[in-house]
Parts: C-alpha cells; sequence; structure tokens
C-alpha cells in the first residue's frame, strides 16, 4: 500500500472491486511452487515419523499382536496397538445414542479393510514401514456384510453387535398428506436408484504433526484438516483434555479437500497419543492406498423413490425411503449426508406432500464421510431420474415435466414442505434462459438426426436446488423432538473474520475459512479493497488458523459452500467497521463529517471535493503513533473482529421442518449424449449448466468452481466408484482402479448465468461449488437412459455397464476362470488364475530334487528370507513381495501333496501378512523333454486384504513374473546359470518387472 | 558406475535447476522423496506414489518423468529441473505460468508443479498444437479442482503466443 504509485494518482471515484474478474492472490505462490503444504512445512528437530499397519480383512477378531520384532528394530521408538490406544483416550463421541465405540486403533475387532491396527513410531518413514511389515496379528475371520440390503436383514452378520441391528437409526417424516395425494392421481410412478459410493480424493492426502507439551498438558497439532470444527470437542474429549489443550494449526496451502479432509480428526488423536508417548513430534503423511481405502467415501445409497402424478404431468406428492449406507463406524458429523438436504428434500418442485423414511445402515466398509455435495447428488439421483421416469411414462416430454412442476416465479422467499426457507429465485426465467442461450433446439434437431442415421443418441435434463452454508442444527432432526428437547436448540452458523491495518497502512486480514484452493483470499482482498478505497493486490490475508490464536466456533471451516455467504460477510462487517472508524478520525482533518468521507485509489477524501485527501497510511499512523488525538470515545489501534450468523438459520422446529442451509441456488442443466454402439463408451457431445447463485463475486473464481464441479460430476457419472467383492475385500486400492477423469474425458461446458442476490446475505451471494455435482451425474444419466430406452441406469455408466444396459454382458476376463483341475476359488473373493509351460535343461529327477529341497528352495523362491520344513514336504517360509505401490513382507505356508515322483505335485498353502492373504493351490507336472523336463503348472489363488486391492491384470502379470522368476532361479541353482527355455525372455521379464515396480 | 549396497547411503550428483548438487541417498530412496527430504525441495508434489497421477513430474535430461517412480540413484549425473526452473530468479512468472493465473488453470495448485513442466516439455516439441493434442499431454496428470478448461486455454495461448513471438 504505501509503496503503491496509485498513491500519488489523484484520488478516484470509489471502485467496485465485487463482481470483476479479479485474478488470485494465491497463484504467483502457487505457480512458482512456493506455496508450501502441510508435510512441506517446517518440523522441530527431532520428530519422528509414523507408519500405520491395517487390517487386510473386511471383518475379523483381533486374537493377538506381537509387535516385539517391529518394535526391536533399528530406529523403531515405539509401536501402539489398540490397547494403548484404549488406555490413554476415550472413544470417538457420535451422532447417535448407540453401542458403537470406536477408537483411533481397532481394539477387538476389525470392521473394514484398511482399519489401523497398528502404529509405529520411528526416526524415518523408510524404517516405520520397514517395522509395519515385522508386526504379527492373528485373526479370526467372521462373515462381513457389505451389501446394504443383505445388511437390513434379520439375519445378517452385525457389524456392531451390541446395537443388536445393522439399523442403528430410523426415522420416518410426514410432511402434509402424501397418502391422501397418492390415492387421488392417476398415477403412481416409481423407481429405485442405488447410488454408488465415491470421493472426490484430494490430490494431496492427510498430514499430521502432533507435538505433545507436557508442561501444560497441551497437544499442538498441524494438519491439514478443513472443518467443521464441531469435531474439535470429539478429540478433546478422546483425549481427555480441555478444548484450549488441543490446539489445532491449520496451513495456509492444502492440496484440495471436497470435505474429505475433516475425516482426519482420528488420525489427528492417533498422533497425540503417539507423541505423548514418545515425547517427541510425531508425524503421519497418508499414503495413497490408505487414502483410497481407508480415509472417507461418500456413502452409497439406495432411494425407493415414488411420485403421485396427474395426467398432465403435475406431481401432486412424494415419497422416499432411503437406506444410507455409513460403512463400519459412524464417525461425526455422520450420518449428515441423510439430513443435510432434508428441508430441500423437494428439489425446485413445487409439490407440497411428501414422506421421508430414513434408513441409516452399518456394513463392513470404509466408514462413510463427507464429500462435495453432501447426500445432494444421492438425492438428486432420485428426483431427477424419477422426472425422467415420470416424463416416460406418461409420454410427455421430460423439459415440460420439469416446468410444470417449478416452483412459481414470485413465490420466494418459498418455505418447502420440510422447511426449507428457499431465500430467492425464478426458476422459469432460468430454464427459458438456458433453452435459448445454450441452443436447446439445435440440440434437439442432432438428436434426432443422429437416430435418424441408427446412432444411438440422448438428451438428459436436471434441475437442482443449490443449498449453501449449513444449519449447524440440521443433525438434530436425527433424533425425536422430546431428546430435541432436552439437548437444547441447534441452530446458526458462526463465522469470524478479523481486518487489520498496521501502521503503514497496509491492510491484513484473517479468517475462519480454511481454503483448500478456492480463492479465499482473492474474494476477501476484494471485499476489504473495496470497502478501503485501496488495490486488492495490496491486501495481505493469511489463511492459516490456529485455535489457541484465532476466534473459532463449531461452524468454522471449509464445507457447504459456506465462504461467500458467511466468512464473507463477516469480513465485510470488519471492513465496515475499520471504515467507520477512519472515516471518524480522518473527518477531523478533512473538516467534514465522517458521513461525507470516501475512500479511493489509498486516499481518504471529502465526497464532494475529491483534493481535500489525506493519505490512507497517514491516518492508520494515527491510531497507532496518536492514540490521544483519536475523536473522544474511540478505542486505540486499529484492528476489528466481526463475527456474523443469520437469524434465518433457526433450529428444527416439533413439526420436524428444518431450514437446513441458508441459500438456495438454482442450477438447470442439459446435455447431450451419443452412445458408442461397440464399445458402449459414453461420448459427452455438449453440456449446458444455468447457474442462479445470486451476487458473484469474482467471475473467474465462480466458473472454476462451476469448471471443477462439473468435472468431478462426470467422474461421478462416468467413471468413479469404490468397489468392494462380496467378501468385502477392497477393490480400488490405486488410482489404476480407482478412475479419476482426465482431460480427455472432461469436455467444456457452455457455463450461462443469472442473478437472483439472495435476500438474506449482505452480500447477496449463494453458494455455487457444489451444484453440478448433484446435477451432472443425474443429468448425464437421464442422457443416456434417453440414448437406451433404459429404466435402471446406475452410475458409473463404465462401458460394460452401459453394454449390459444394451442387452449385451460382457465375458469375464479369461485369467479370472478357474482352472477346471484345481478346486475353484470361493464365489466373493478376488480371484487370480493361470497356467504355463517351460522347459529346462536338466532331467525331471533333478528338478523334483530340487523341489523338496529346502536349502535349494530358500535361495530360489524369490523374496524369501527363511523357510523351514515343519512336517514332511511342508514348509513355513518369510518372503517379501510387491505389485505395484503394495510391498511387504509375508509368512508362507507350502505344502506339497498328490505325489507322483518325478511327474507330478500339488503345492497348496497361502501367505499371510498385512498386505493381505492369499490361498490357493498349484499343479505342477513334469514331464522329460530330450535332455531336460517340460514343466507345466496351473494354479488358482485367492486374494483378500490390501493385495486384492490392485488391478487384475496387475496382479495376473505379477504372478507370472514370481512363478518365472522362481524357475529361472531353480534352473540356474542346477545348472550353474543357464537361462530357461520357454515362454518369457529374459529382457521381457526385466521391463516387465520395472513396469510394475517389482525391481529386484 | 556406482555400485549400490542396501542399507547404505550412497553419494550421488546431479544438475539441479542448472546448479550442480550433492547428497546421500540410499539404493531405495525415491527421487521424489530425494529432492524433498535430502534436498530440501518441498515444491516437488507427491500424490500417488505409483504412477499415476503426475503430480510429482520433473524433467529429467529435458523429458518429464516421475520422480515417484524414479530411484534418486539413477537420477545420478542427468540434469533434473523442477518448477524452480521456470520463474526467473526473482520469482518473475514465465509466459506459460501468467497464462495459467489469467485463466484461472489452478485452484489448490497441488498438482500444478507437475502440469507446468509436461506442458513446457511439450510446447517445446509442439509449437502448434491442437486443443485435441493439449488434451491428450495433459491427460498424463490428474487435476481434481479444475475441471481441465483452464489449462488447456493457457497452454493453448501460450503456443499461439511463443509462435507469433517465434520464439518456442
Amino acid at each position: 500500500m504505501a509503496a503503491s504509485p496509485s498513491l500519488t494518482a489523484k484520488p478516484m471515484p470509489e471502485q467496485r472491486w465485487l463482481g470483476r474478474p479479479v485474478e488470485r492472490v494465491e497463484d504467483a505462490t502457487l505457480l512458482t511452487g512456493s506455496g508450501y503444504f502441510t508435510d512441506d512445512l517446517p518440523v522441530r528437530a527431532g520428530t519422528l515419523h509414523a507408519a500405520i499397519l491395517r487390517s487386510p480383512h473386511a471383518h475379523a477378531e483381533i486374537l493377538s499382536i506381537d509387535t516385539s520384532k517391529a518394535a526391536a528394530r533399528p530406529g523403531v521408538v515405539v509401536v501402539l496397538t489398540g490397547s494403548d490406544i484404549k488406555a490413554d483416550t476415550d472413544p470417538f463421541i457420535i451422532v447417535l445414542r448407540q453401542p458403537m465405540d470406536q477408537w483411533s486403533l481397532a481394539t477387538d475387532r476389525v470392521r473394514f479393510v484398511g482399519e489401523a491396527v497398528a502404529v509405529v513410531v520411528a526416526e524415518n518413514r523408510y524404517l516405520a514401514e520397514d517395522a509395519v511389515d515385522d508386526i504379527r496379528v492373528e485373526y479370526r475371520k467372521l462373515p462381513a456384510v457389505i451389501d446394504p440390503l443383505r445388511a437390513i436383514e434379520k439375519d445378517a452378520p452385525l457389524v456392531h453387535p451390541k446395537v443388536g441391528s445393522n439399523v442403528p437409526s430410523e426415522r420416518h417424516f410426514t410432511y402434509g398428506d402424501p397418502d391422501r395425494r397418492f390415492s387421488e392421481v392417476d398415477q403412481v410412478v416409481s423407481l429405485t436408484v442405488n447410488y454408488p459410493r465415491n470421493s472426490q480424493t484430494p490430490l494431496e492426502g492427510y498430514v499430521v504433526v502432533a507435538d505433545y507439551q507436557p508442561g501444560e498438558g497441551v497437544y499442538d497439532v498441524l494438519c491439514n484438516f478443513q472443518g467443521p470444527f464441531t469435531v474439535h470437542p470429539v478429540m478433546s474429549k478422546a483425549l481427555r483434555c480441555q478444548g484450549a489443550q488441543l490446539r489445532i494449526r491449520t496451513p495456509a496451502y492444502s492440496g484440495g479437500g471436497f470435505g474429505v479432509k475433516q475425516a482426519i480428526f482420528p488420525y489427528v488423536v492417533l498422533m497425540c497419543v503417539a507423541s505423548r508417548r514418545t515425547r517427541r513430534p510425531v508425524k503421519w503423511v497418508e499414503d495413497r492406498f490408505e487414502h483410497l481405502a481407508a480415509a472417507i467415501a461418500a456413502p452409497n445409497r439406495i432411494i425407493h423413490a415414488q411420485a403421485a402424478v396427474k395426467k398432465d404431468g403435475t406431481v401432486t406428492a412424494l415419497r422416499f425411503e432411503q437406506i444410507d449406507d455409513y460403512g463400519a463406524y459412524l464417525r461425526p458429523p455422520m450420518p449428515g449426508p441423510l439430513y443435510r438436504q432434508h428441508g430441500i428434500m423437494t428439489g425446485a418442485y413445487g409439490v407440497k406432500d411428501m414422506s421421508i423414511t430414513n434408513k441409516l445402515v452399518m456394513t463392513n466398509k470404509t466408514p462413510s464421510g463427507m464429500v462435495r455435495g453432501f447426500g445432494g447428488p444421492q438425492i438428486y439421483y432420485a428426483i431427477e431420474r424419477l422426472m425422467q421416469r415420470v416424463a416416460v411414462e406418461l409420454g410427455l416430454d421430460p423439459l415440460d415435466v420439469i416446468r410444470k412442476n417449478l416452483i412459481p416465479a414470485g413465490s420466494f422467499p418459498y418455505r418447502a414442505p420440510a422447511g426449507a426457507l428457499i431465500d430467492s429465485g425464478d426458476y422459469q426465467t432460468g430454464t427459458a434462459l438456458a433453452e435459448r442461450d445454450g441452443g436447446l433446439a439445435e440440440l434437439r434437431r442432432k438428436r434426432d438426426e443422429a437416430r435418424a442415421a441408427g446412432r444411438l443418441y440422448g438428451i438428459g435434463f436436471a434441475a437442482v436446488v443449490e443449498p449453501a452454508q449449513s444449519n449447524m442444527g440440521y443433525l438434530s432432526t436425527i433424533v425425536p423432538v422430546e431428546e430435541r428437547r432436552k439437548a437444547g436448540p441447534k441452530g446458526g452458523n458462526v463465522a469470524y473474520a478479523t481486518v487489520h491495518v498496521d501502521c503503514l497502512g497496509t491492510v491484513s486480514v484473517t479468517a475462519d475459512s480454511l481454503p483448500q484452493g478456492q480463492g479465499h483470499a482473492t474474494i476477501l482482498s476484494q471485499i476489504v479493497a473495496e470497502q478501503l478505497g485501496l488495490d486488492p493486490h495490496d491486501i495481505r490475508c493469511n489463511m492459516e488458523r490456529d485455535t489457541q490464536r484465532d476466534p473459532w466456533s463449531i461452524a468454522t471451516g471449509n464445507y457447504s459452500s459456506r465462504f461467500s455467504s458467511s466468512t464473507a460477510v463477516a469480513a465485510q462487517m470488519a471492513a465496515i467497521k475499520i471504515r467507520r472508524k477512519l472515516s471518524e478520525i480522518a473527518s477531523q482533518t478533512l473538516n467534514v463529517p465522517a458521513e461525507q468521507v470516501a475512500f479511493g485509489n489509498g486516499k481518504i477524501f471529502a465526497k464532494d471535493n475529491p483534493d481535500n485527501s489525506i493519505r490512507f497510511s497517514r491516518v492508520a499512523g494515527t491510531a497507532h503513533w496518536s492514540p490521544g488525538e483519536l475523536p473522544t470515545g474511540m478505542a486505540p489501534g486499529i484492528s476489528e473482529t466481526a463475527s456474523y450468523s443469520a437469524p434465518e438459520l433457526e433450529p428444527p422446529n416439533d413439526a420436524d421442518q428444518i431450514n437446513t442451509s441458508l441459500t438456495y441456488g438454482f442450477v438447470f442443466d442439459y446435455c447431450g449424449v451419443e452412445v458408442d454402439r461397440d464399445t458402449g463408451a459414453v461420448r459427452i457431445d455438449k453440456y449446458v449448466t444455468m447457474h442462479d447463485a445470486g451476487r458473484i463475486l469474482n467471475p473467474l473464481i465462480a466458473e472454476g468452481q462451476i469448471y471443477g464441479s462439473f468435472g468431478w460430476g462426470v467422474g461421478c457419472a462416468l467413471l468413479e466408484e469404490f468397489v468392494y467383492s462380496p467378501d468385502g475385500s477392497f477393490l480400488s486400492g490405486t488410482f489404476a482402479d480407482y478412475l479419476c477423469p482426465t482431460s480427455c474425458e472432461v469436455p467444456r461446458p457452455v457455463i450461462l448465468h443469472m442473478e437472483c442476490p439472495s435476500p438474506f446475505t449482505p452480500l447477496g451471494a449463494k453458494g455455487l461449488a457444489e451444484g453440478n455435482v448433484m446435477s451432472t451425474p443425474v443429468c448425464i444419466a437421464n442422457a443416456v437412459a434417453d440414448a437406451l430406452g433404459a429404466r435402471d441406469v446406475k452410475l458409473p455408466l463404465t462401458p460394460s455397464r452401459v453394454k449390459a444396459l444394451m442387452g449385451e454382458t460382457e465375458r469375464p476376463p479369461r485369467a479370472a476362470r478357474p482352472v477346471s483341475s484345481l478346486k475353484a476359488p470361493k464365489a466373493g473373493a478376488k480371484a487370480t488364475a493361470g497356467s504355463g509351460t517351460l522347459t529346462v535343461p536338466v532331467a525331471p529327477e533333478v528338478v523334483w530334487r530340487a523341489l523338496f529341497d529346502p536349502t535349494i528352495l530358500k535361495r530360489t523362491i524369490p523374496g524369501c528370507h527363511n523357510l523351514d520344513l515343519v512336517a514332511p514336504n511342508s514348509y513355513r517360509a518369510d518372503v517379501s513381495l510387491g505389485v505395484g505401490i503394495i510391498k511387504g513382507r509375508f509368512a508362507a505356508r507350502v505344502a506339497l501333496s498328490d505325489l507322483d515322483p518325478p511327474r507330478a505335485a500339488t503345492l497348496s498353502g497361502g501367505l499371510e501378512g498385512a498386505l493381505g492373504i492369499t490361498v490357493g493351490s498349484a499343479r505342477v507336472r513334469l514331464a522329460p523333454q530330450g535332455a531336460g523336463t517340460l514343466i507345466e503348472y496351473e494354479y488358482n489363488a485367492e486374494i483378500s486384504g490390501k493385495a486384492a486391492a490392485v488391478g487384475g491384470r496387475m496382479l495376473d502379470g505379477a504372478t507370472k513374473v514370481l512363478i518365472n522368476q522362481f524357475f529361472q532361479r531353480l534352473i540356474a541353482e542346477m545348472t550353474g546359470g543357464a537361462a530357461p527355455a520357454g515362454e518369457g525372455k529374459q529382457s521381457w521379464w526385466r521391463r516387465l518387472l520395472n513396469a510394475l515396480g517389482l525391481g529386484t | 558406475m556406482l555400485e549400490l549396497k542396501e542399507g547404505q547411503r550412497h553419494p550421488i550428483t546431479m544438475t539441479l535447476d542448472g546448479q550442480e548438487v550433492r547428497g546421500l541417498t540410499e539404493p531405495r530412496m525415491l527421487l521424489s522423496d530425494f529432492l524433498r527430504q535430502e534436498l530440501g525441495r518441498p515444491e516437488v508434489h507427491v500424490g500417488c506414489e505409483h504412477g499415476v497421477c503426475g503430480v510429482c513430474t520433473v524433467l529429467i535430461d529435458g523429458k518429464p518423468a516421475r520422480s515417484c517412480l524414479t530411484f534418486a540413484v539413477q537420477a545420478a549425473g542427468r540434469r533434473v529441473d523442477t518448477i524452480r526452473s521456470l520463474a526467473d530468479k526473482d520469482g518473475k512468472l514465465n509466459d506459460l505460468q501468467s497464462a495459467f493465473r489469467r485463466h484461472h488453470a489452478l485452484q489448490c495448485g497441488y498438482c500444478t508443479p507437475g502440469i507446468l513442466l509436461s506442458a513446457e516439455a511439450f510446447l517445446r516439441e509442439n509449437a502448434r498444437p491442437s486443443e485435441q493434442e493439449v488434451r491428450e499431454m495433459l491427460s498424463g496428470h490428474i487435476c481434481r479442482c479444475t475441471g481441465y478448461v483452464g489449462m488447456v486455454d493457457a497452454i493453448l495461448e501460450t503456443a499461439q503466443q511463443r509462435a507469433s513471438a517465434g520464439t518456442p
């Protein structure tokens, strides 16, 4: 500011910064790589590093854990297990009063693949990971339940036996008289949808550095937590400390959040315990497998939806029965996604009568958590698929059905039956604008032409009300009225911001929004610059937060698109306080009343006579240097904090109505897709998205949020799903298995805007960063349904699913077929199978002898550290194996049976380790071939645990490589180095080994 | 030729952003970890450690490479360039970085260094790329925030400006 050349310029009329595409103040830092993320920040000397052992089973009792070998390794400081955690912490508080205790490590049983079982703390991460492989856990496998429909059956295995059921909460809600409406109408349209588990998976995983300071019993924690701070008391109570003894510091830069970084909290507690036990700071950086397997997922949800419909397409009532799958534990604020949209379950429609049944289901999957959209993608998938079905079943145009039912223009603020107070909007104008400016008529022509040419082309629509800034009382809707009365009313959403002016007139801002890339600093700069007549790039925003130094509330954080209607408002209020103060100080010098003072170009001046001016920095200096000169009664210094919570965010009422959000934007989308008849691939030909987000504060950032939200929407529609096999093995543990959309899958959408400012927030801004996450998946699904004439469309629409909708099923991959002569793998488990031949230049008898010689086997089994004969023809070995990123140590058991010397033998047994469990058998046949031997083998194996998360092709390839490696070494052992003839040349092996990260 | 021993730290040298640097590394240490932990270069980010996301991309002898799939010892004696090689020493953004800012091609910025390096290497070999070619190059990277639109525009605009200025 002081150095700004604009200071010498003549004062200008006040400049408007809001609404302009101001380039981001964050970018110069990030573009040069100097925006430091949590793992990049300095830590105290002596900081230790943690690595976590995770469960390979979906459901098992922990019988014993032997950490002695791991603890004895060089560099290992401590190994903690569930019993340590149980001794040092209390279970996490949960939203329901149900016996579902959970700690930061599993105690007596594991309930999902990837659940943390033990933590090793060592001098560095490499040493910690080495030691993880040396922990021995004895499990007793229990039947797992994965499918939520199976979980709600009476005889299903129980995830939490003390609850007595897998449904710890069920509530029924009725608004108006839906039964009557359903009995009156011409037709009832029904549909069941099944929304998949997915997550936006930020590219930076969780990072925690915990430093216990024994003097005052303070846990000083640096972590990339994103709020809301409703879990701060959950953590401090678990740690049995005061709130102020748990100091949470969050960084200025975070590598994406999307809700997911809320669920870091169990690890915060775990590392706090590790630091207290070791009296040293402990750092943990989550890896990608850990993130995909064990961070969180948006809940998969089954919704039975029904609409009562008149012949003309008017929907008079809705019924929803929701079965929402929370996985193995209910981590606060779960089951948020089931209630976050509660007030607005009628969507964009003026339906008055509705019933809702909410069932919360537990299964042996990763716990569910916060993900962008937060229940919206699930419910809009049901509502908008249902509207499309209404059109199809009544023979009407889908857009006509949408229009007929939209909330009428002119009825805002509009109270929806379940309680949402929709602040503003004009849905008719919005849809008309999108139809006209997006080129719907042209798109319809294109569809007709494509269809006439025999191609599969469809158009989909979606209308979505986009809620923003959650009412912190929404989750209390889950408990009945009487219980709510006892607990006291909950509502609101408190925001804080501080504006500070230093003695040279530089303005700095701090705020409680914990951004993860949304450009909050830029918008705060615009808001403050506009109030104080400065340039946004001269305002310094520090987006770090520290619970010991900054004001915070339970609502602090970055979620529910709250920024532009909460923290931004608090910043505006704080800037106005500063402006008033400076106006009063300046009015003394300018000799005009304070109301006549204006700000611009770094000067403070008389509104009617801009030449009568004083430098901004000079006025600010007065407050610092000459408090005695300030107007009578004015507080010295110049730093203002403002807090804000909108009065419209009332607690739920006795009729279970809840205004779940402060603002409600409108999104109307349509798209044209073409389905490839041969491959089943879905190509998005055109996508139009119209947004009413109220007043737009920065169009550049606004469009960026829409593009990003749309990009994830495309991923949800076409690619992304966390897949489990029926036995609970997790199959999506790498980015080669959990597919994120790339620049080749995400087209450029046409973005259109209209602005109906919110009357409830001083800036008039509503949310816009989550709408496409709700609208895009169902819009694409509706287009595919239209292209194929399909009814039951399940996401993601992978080519094989689309082919199935077209009535064709894909053949299963060859390698997964069991080999005939061996026992088939158990149904539900991940299987790998194969066969092969090799010729070796020694006689069958020599090969046979080698197979029974422990010393030779020890030298030839790849990665074998140790091998003992435990019984005749039965071995136990300790081996290191790896596939891609999944590498680890296993205990192997192998028994030789069905012996037919020297012609054939069956090898059976398994591998067991932190990475998973493999059980299988192989038949090996030896036949003389010239002077040598032809070896034929076939094998079947079932794989569970972490290793199952690796894609099938990778696993099959790696298995083959290992078998070849074994025989190659065996031959080298017998012949003194001759290479085998047969499939696979050495160079090919090397290449594949390298490609798989298996370099020896 | 360096003879490597498990568990031992070996001295290696490389030319990092134009300067010769030395460090000690175990044979198993990844180049990404070596740059971050041994050479104090946290601007090399890590996203998946299995070669899919592209976050950790650096240039090795001018070619984009996943530093998470490269052992530090493999980069011994070679030229390694990171995001620091783009802006000038006062931190002034180069034309591509400025275009990223103008087109709002980044949000959280975690994937950005790797993408900028791939894009620079790509533009050196493709002076007048089509949008499809830019998209295919970018498909080696995952960005979860932006939907890629701003990046595509920034790269195309930079290509056009460099072509018309005659400085590919």
